[in-house]
């Protein structure tokens, strides 16, 4: 399954603040199914309606999630798009480093004297 | 395996990636301080770097540029912030667009330490201003496209979480 497109994009500066705290965390991981509105999303939760609504809010302003209207009721959905633009991010700079230190390897793995050009003598102090 | 650890912190926008090779700290430090070592490890094979100009000095900066595939260049520079030989490092990173805009700039402090002799770590912190700046500094990267499987949801939100908490199935 891929996430469509059409979401709107997440606010990169609000992202991570906004994934910084366990119950934010934990919202996100319930809201993925889009069942519960804020009412029933707050009985998870040893906190008051208005803490929990405070935590949706957070969310939603980082574009996390939305509320969705089904019939009467207003559901909580997460917006994996963002969660995952967020984490690719660190992921695929994690696979930058580590393809430079497996190249670094292979380099300290040459005899001394392939490396040792003169462009490299004349660089060094 | 080389690497020894990986951290990421979302929430510093900081990436730390740890090391050890079985090399002595000079050795280690060649690899940053020659550019011709530094070139040959810091663009991938598709886009090799080229140092154009190369001081490795506090207040200096350091000019590349990296090839693509189809000989398009891309201009680089760091500042370099800090320097204490052959242990620390702290750059500055700024590459630019194919058209000569800049991008946005990313921090790299490196440790070099010996855990015995003939064995050193080498940490490396790199640190983002944004989360814009993280991805304008992808964007000459291998892009592999936004959308990944929703199963990845797991991975994303059980780190850091209590484990008390339930988890949705995949």
């Amino acid at each position: 399954m891929v996430v469509s497109v059409q979401i709107a994009p997440p606010d990169f500066d609000r992202v991570f603040p906004a994934l910084a705290d366990h119950t934010r965390r934990d919202i996100l991981r319930r809201a993925i199914s889009a069942e519960e509105g804020v009412l029933e999303l707050a009985r998870h939760y040893p906190m008051s309606f208005a803490a929990v609504q405070k935590h949706v809010a957070v969310l939603e302003r980082a574009g996390l999630v939305t509320k969705q209207r089904i019939g009467r009721r207003k559901v909580v959905r997460t917006n994996l798009e963002a969660l995952l633009v967020a984490r690719r991010l660190l992921d695929q700079y994690e696979e930058l480093w580590r393809a430079r230190i497996d190249r670094m390897n292979q380099l300290i793995a040459e005899p001394a004297g392939a490396i040792d050009t003169v462009e490299a003598t004349e660089s060094k102090r | 395996m080389t690497v020894t650890a990986v951290r990421k912190d979302p929430q510093r926008l900081t990436l730390t990636v740890e090391a050890e090779f079985d090399a002595s700290v000079e050795r280690i430090w060649q690899l940053w301080a020659d550019p011709r070592q530094l070139e040959r490890w810091w663009g991938p094979p598709t886009y090799p770097a080229t140092f154009t100009k190369y001081d490795l000095a506090p207040g200096s900066r350091v000019e590349y540029h990296m090839t693509g595939p189809s000989g398009e260049k891309y201009h680089g520079h760091f500042d370099v912030l800090e320097v204490e030989r052959a242990h620390r490092l702290l750059l500055r990173d700024s590459c630019a667009n194919a058209d000569g805009t800049p991008r946005p700039t990313n921090t790299i402090r490196v440790g070099i330490a010996e855990v015995v002799a003939g064995r050193t770590r080498m940490s490396i912190e790199v640190m983002f201003s944004s989360t814009e700046a993280m991805e304008q500094a992808l964007a000459t990267g291998t892009d592999e496209g936004l959308r990944q499987a929703v199963s990845q949801i797991d991975a994303i939100l059980t780190e850091e979480t209590s484990p008390a908490r339930r988890q949705p199935g995949p």
